[in-house]
C-alpha cells in the first residue's frame, strides 16, 4: 500500500510537467475515503489543471465518482463517509473546518449523472443559484445571468420562448444542459460532471460533449465517464482508476496511444471493465 | 426442417405434445384470488351500507322539527302585571311567557279557558322552550308588548315524534305519551297548515337541554371547532419541525432510533391514555379549567402529533435524493435545501397527513370524557377556556338518553360528524391530487 502511495505521489509530481503548462487548480494528495467500514479510495493523488478537461475513467466501483464527489464535499451528505488526506482548491485545504462548504460548492459546481432539474420553471432553475448567493442586485441583472448561462449551455435558443414553463418538461438532453446552465449560473471555477451523458441518447450526448469542449475555455472541468471514446473526445487529461487506486494519469493522447500501465491498456482495449 | 424433408408423410399431429407449463393452474389461481378480493370488498361495502342506512334512516328526521304557528298576543297584563318594566328590567326576563302561547293556542283551537284539564293538555302541545323564544323576542324589542305577533313555536318532543309518525297511535292512549285529544288537535292544526315540519336550525344552534326539541349541537360544534384550530396550530408546526429535524438534521444514532421507535409507539397508544395524561398534567398539575376546549385541543394535539410526524417524515423521505443533491450542488445550505426544495415538494403529503390526523382527532371521544368535556353545557362557549363539549361526545351523551326524539338526534349528530369527516378527507385527496408533482 505504501509503495503504491509513494508511486502515486511521484507520478503526481511528474504530471505537473505534462499538464501543458496550465496551473494546478485542484489537487488531491493521498486521498482516502471510507464509507463506514468499507474503504473506497486508497490514497489517491491527482492534480486537476486549470481550464482543462480532466477525465476520470475506470471500471464500475473503482472510486472515480467517490473522488469526484470529494472535490466539492458532496460526500459530506453520505452518512458514515470519512475523507482523509489532503484536497486543495487554489492551495487551500477544502476539508479545513474553517472552509465554508456552501462557499466551496459555489466555487466548485456539479452536474449529476441523471438530469435533475428542480420541479420549477426553466428560469427559476437557473436563477436559483444566483439568487441564494445574492449574485444579482435586481431583476434585470438576474435576467441577464439567466440568459447568459442558458446561452453558454447552448440551450437559450431552444427555450427562450418558454422560460417560465417547467424545466422537467424538457427532453433529457435539454434537461442536462439546463443542469449545466444552472451550475454555471453561479460562476463556479470548477465544474464536476458525474457521467453527465450516461442517461442521454447519442445526439444529446454529442451536444453536451460539444458544450463541455466550449466550457473548457472558462472553467476547469472534471468529468467521470464510462465511455472511453468520450474521454478521448472531450478531455485533455485522463486519470485511470481501478479498485480505489489511481493507476495512471497523463495527457489523454498519451493515455490512449501508449499507456504505461498494463491495466490501463487492458481497460482501454476492453479486456476488462 | 430436415425432419420434414426426410419424413414428408408424417402427419401434423405427430408433432411433440405441448409442454404442460401449468397455465390452467395459474389462471385458476388468478381467478380465485380475484374472487377473494371481490368478496372482501363486498363484505366491507355491505357493512358500510348497513351502517349508513341505519344512521340515515334514523337520523334524517332530526333535521326537521315540527313547529306550530301561533298568533301570540304579547299582553302587557301578563308580561308585566305591575307595570314596572321601565324600572326593573328583570320583569321582562321572568315573565310567564308560556301562558301567552297557551292562550293563543286555546283561542286557535276554541278551547275555553275554564276547561282546566283541557288547558293542561294544551300546554303540553308546545315546547317549554317557548319561554326563552318569546323572552328573547320581547327583550330585544320591548315595543312589541301589547301587539300580536305571528310566531312559529316548537312543539313538544312527543308531539314532534307523533307528527313524524314515530309513535304508534294504535295502542291505547294510556300507554303512550300523546293523548287522543292531543292527536286530534294536532291533526286539526295540520289541516289548517298551522303545524308543519320546518328545517331544524335549532339543531345547530342550541346547547345542551333536557328537552330534546331545544337541545342541539351548537356548543359541541363550537367546542370541536376550537379544538380543531388548537390542534392545527399546535400539532402542525411542532410535528413538521420535529420531522424535519429528525429526517434532515439529526444524526442517525441510538438516541434517534429510540425516538423513532417511541414516536411509532405513541401512534398506537390508546387515546384514553392521552386523556389520563391530560387530566394529570394539564388539569391537576397546571390547574387548567375542566371541560375547556383548550385542554381538549392540547390532549388531541398529543394524540395527533405522532400521526403527523410519521406522515411528514414519509413525505420528506419521498422527495428524491437527486433534488437534494441538485440544491446542495449549486451551493444551497442545508436549511435552504430543506425550505426551498424539500419542504415544498413534501407539502402535499404533509397536508394530507395533517388533515387525516385532524379528522382522526375530530372523531375522538375517549380522552375528552376524562378531561370533563362530557358535561351539560347549555350556553355557547365564548373562549376556548369556557366549558364546552365536542361533536362525538354529544353523540355519546345523546345516545344515553331514552326519548325517541333523542334517538333521531343521535343519528342526526352522527350524520353531521360524518359530513365533516367526509369533507376533510375529500379535501385531503383534492389537495394531494392538485399539488402532487412529478419529477
Amino acid at each position: 500500500m505504501n509503495l503504491m502511495t509513494e508511486r502515486n505521489l511521484e507520478k503526481a509530481v511528474n504530471d505537473k510537467m505534462s499538464a501543458q503548462g496550465n496551473a494546478i487548480k485542484m489537487q488531491g494528495k493521498d486521498v482516502t475515503v471510507h464509507y463506514g467500514d468499507k474503504q473506497a479510495l486508497f490514497g489517491v493523488s491527482l492534480d486537476v489543471p486549470e481550464k482543462m478537461v480532466t477525465a476520470l475513467i475506470g471500471p464500475s466501483g473503482c472510486g472515480k465518482s467517490t473522488f469526484l464527489r470529494s472535490l466539492n464535499r458532496m460526500n459530506d451528505t453520505i452518512e458514515g463517509c470519512k475523507v482523509g488526506g489532503l484536497l486543495t482548491l487554489d492551495d487551500e485545504d477544502i476539508y479545513n473546518p474553517k472552509i465554508d462548504v456552501v462557499e466551496l460548492r459555489a466555487r466548485v459546481g456539479m452536474v449529476f449523472q441523471k438530469p435533475n432539474p428542480f420541479p420549477k420553471s426553466i428560469f427559476e432553475n437557473v436563477a436559483y443559484g444566483p439568487r441564494i448567493h445574492g449574485l444579482a442586485k435586481n431583476r434585470q441583472q438576474l435576467d441577464e445571468i439567466v440568459e447568459k448561462s442558458l446561452r453558454r449551455a447552448s440551450l437559450f435558443e431552444e427555450v427562450k420562448d418558454r422560460l417560465h414553463e417547467a424545466g422537467t418538461g424538457l427532453s433529457g438532453g435539454q434537461q442536462q444542459r439546463l443542469c449545466i446552465a444552472r451550475a454555471i449560473a453561479v460562476s463556479p471555477e470548477v465544474i464536476l460532471m458525474d457521467e453527465p451523458c450516461s442517461a442521454l441518447d447519442p445526439i444529446a450526448t454529442a451536444k453536451v460533449e460539444e458544450l463541455i469542449d466550449e466550457l473548457r475555455e472558462n472553467y476547469t472541468i472534471v468529468i467521470v465517464t464510462h465511455s472511453m471514446q468520450q474521454a478521448a473526445r472531450v478531455s485533455q487529461r485522463t486519470a485511470m482508476f481501478h479498485l480505489g487506486n489511481l493507476v495512471e494519469v497523463g495527457d489523454t493522447e498519451m493515455m490512449f496511444t501508449s499507456p504505461t500501465e498494463k491495466r490501463t491498456q487492458d481497460y482501454i482495449t476492453g479486456r476488462f471493465g | 426442417m430436415t425432419d420434414i424433408a426426410l419424413n414428408p408423410a408424417a402427419p401434423a399431429s405427430a408433432r411433440p405434445a405441448r409442454r404442460d407449463i401449468g397455465l390452467k393452474r395459474r389462471y385458476a389461481a388468478e381467478r380465485r384470488f380475484k374472487l377473494y378480493g371481490i368478496t372482501a370488498i363486498a363484505i366491507g361495502l355491505f357493512f358500510l351500507v348497513a351502517l349508513m342506512y341505519s344512521v340515515f334512516s334514523n337520523g334524517y328526521t332530526a333535521f326537521w322539527q315540527t313547529e306550530v304557528n301561533l298568533a301570540i298576543n304579547l299582553d302587557p297584563k301578563i308580561i308585566d302585571p305591575d307595570n314596572k318594566r321601565a324600572t326593573d328590567p328583570n320583569v321582562l326576563l321572568t315573565a310567564n311567557y308560556p301562558i301567552l302561547a297557551r292562550n293563543a293556542l286555546a283561542e286557535k283551537l276554541g278551547v275555553p279557558a275554564t276547561n282546566k284539564p283541557a288547558m293542561r293538555e294544551l300546554g303540553k302541545l308546545f315546547s317549554e322552550g317557548v319561554r326563552g323564544q318569546l323572552r328573547d323576542l320581547v327583550v330585544a324589542n320591548p315595543s312589541l308588548i301589547g301587539t300580536t305577533q305571528s310566531v312559529w313555536v316548537l312543539t313538544g318532543a312527543d308531539i314532534d315524534s307523533a307528527f313524524k309518525g314515530q309513535i304508534d297511535l294504535t295502542v291505547d292512549q294510556t300507554r303512550r305519551k300523546v293523548s287522543d285529544q292531543q292527536v286530534e288537535w294536532m291533526n286539526k292544526l295540520k289541516g289548517e297548515r298551522a303545524m308543519s315540519q320546518r328545517f331544524n336550525t335549532g339543531l345547530f344552534t342550541y346547547g345542551a337541554s333536557s328537552r330534546p326539541e331545544t337541545s342541539g349541537l351548537g356548543v359541541a360544534l363550537i367546542g370541536s371547532l376550537y379544538m380543531m384550530l388548537i390542534v392545527l396550530c399546535l400539532s402542525l408546526p411542532i410535528g413538521v419541525a420535529a420531522s424535519i429535524y429528525l429526517e434532515e438534521y439529526a444524526k442517525k444514532n441510538r438516541l434517534t432510533d429510540i425516538i423513532e421507535v417511541n414516536i411509532n409507539n405513541l401512534a398506537a397508544v390508546p387515546s384514553i391514555v392521552f386523556g389520563l395524561l391530560g387530566l394529570a398534567v394539564f388539569i391537576n398539575f397546571f390547574h387548567m379549567p375542566r371541560s375547556a376546549s383548550l385542554v381538549g385541543g392540547m390532549v388531541l394535539t398529543l394524540m395527533t402529533l405522532p400521526t403527523i410526524i410519521i406522515a411528514t417524515r414519509a413525505a420528506l423521505r419521498a422527495v428524491p435524493p437527486s433534488i437534494r443533491a441538485a440544491a446542495l450542488g449549486v451551493g444551497a445550505s442545508k436549511t435552504q435545501m430543506v425550505f426551498h426544495h424539500v419542504l415544498p415538494l413534501a407539502a402535499p403529503g404533509i397536508l394530507t397527513g395533517t388533515i387525516i390526523g385532524l379528522a382522526h382527532a375530530l372523531g375522538e371521544t375517549a380522552p375528552l370524557l376524562l378531561i370533563g368535556m362530557v358535561a351539560f353545557v347549555a350556553n355557547s362557549p365564548v373562549t376556548p377556556l369556557d366549558p364546552s363539549t365536542a361533536l362525538p361526545v354529544q353523540i355519546y351523551m345523546w345516545a344515553n338518553e331514552a326519548e325517541r326524539a333523542f334517538v333521531e338526534r343521535t343519528s342526526g349528530a352522527i350524520i353531521v360528524l360524518l359530513i365533516f369527516l367526509a369533507v376533510m378527507n375529500i379535501t385531503a385527496i383534492i389537495l394531494r391530487r392538485r399539488f402532487e408533482r412529478r419529477w
